[in-house]
């Protein structure tokens, strides 16, 4: 079955980007096919190369980056929502005039449509968050 | 793209206290451009998003609250309310912005979006579709 997964939100303050990390893997392992990871409102956070949670905690940003490298996934920050909370990657640090970059591994800055294009080609569309 | 789904995006929080609402709307209005068969619901506190009348000066905040009337002209036409989210609420559909789209089937006819169903009526419509987006 070929698969979207939308994340609504941030990680730590919310389980859902657990859950969906670990729905993500167990699909995967089942040989299902993930079109797309997309993040949305808070869940751009998922996609922060500067989180430091401490060390005896799991690091939800890594985890993602290192999913999307063993699988060859893609995974998608909304741009209007990583604009917003300050998720920027190399192309937006120098549209916006921004003097930094944190985007993680793994991750793209991307538009809304991807997530349509994720409606329309994936047999479902799978959303965790509130 | 050919392939046309039936996409319903659920509302079901308030439009101010969380960015859920107009981060909702952003993603409808994106998507109109894919001409997909697009329908909204607005249930639980999600029915405030249509409320009209709505001034947000007090907590400096932009009132998004305008942009469903431009809905129609993007061809999002069926969007369901729940009534007992309504009524559970003490609203009426007179509480709510008066939608409406133009039918080009029938001389630009100015005709009604929203469609006040029960919750099980909305249950029959959510079961009808392909994808939903839940906000």
């Amino acid at each position: 079955m070929k698969l979207t997964i939308q994340v609504n939100e941030g990680p730590y303050q919310h389980e859902a980007a657990d859950t969906a990390y670990h729905f993500a893997k167990a699909a995967l392992d089942k040989g299902h096919e993930i079109f797309r990871i997309f993040f949305y409102h808070d869940g751009v956070n998922n996609g922060t190369r500067l989180t430091t949670p401490p060390q005896d905690d799991r690091n939800i940003v890594n985890r993602w980056s290192e999913l999307a490298q063993e699988h060859n996934l893609d995974m998608v920050l909304c741009v209007a929502a990583a604009q917003r909370r300050g998720i920027v990657d190399d192309g937006e640090a120098e549209r916006n005039g921004k003097d930094a970059t944190n985007i993680a591994p793994g991750f793209r800055i991307s538009g809304l449509g991807q997530l349509i294009e994720g409606g329309i080609e994936s047999d479902h569309v799978v959303v965790f968050g509130d | 793209m050919s392939t046309v789904k039936k996409m319903m995006y659920i509302n079901r929080k308030a439009p101010y206290g969380t960015i859920y609402a107009w981060e909702s709307l952003e993603v409808v209005l994106i998507g109109a451009a894919f001409e997909q068969d697009v329908s909204l619901a607005f249930m639980d506190d999600g029915v405030y998003q249509l409320t009209k009348g709505q001034d947000t000066s007090g907590i400096g905040m932009k009132n998004f609250s305008p942009t469903y009337s431009a809905l129609g002209d993007y061809e999002v036409n069926k969007i369901y309310v729940d009534k007992e989210s309504l009524e559970e609420r003490g609203l009426t559909l007179d509480d709510l912005q008066h939608l409406v789209w133009e039918d080009e089937d029938e001389d630009w006819a100015e005709k009604d979006s929203i469609h006040l169903v029960s919750r099980a009526e909305l249950s029959d419509v959510l079961a009808d579709q392909d994808v939903l987006f839940n906000f």
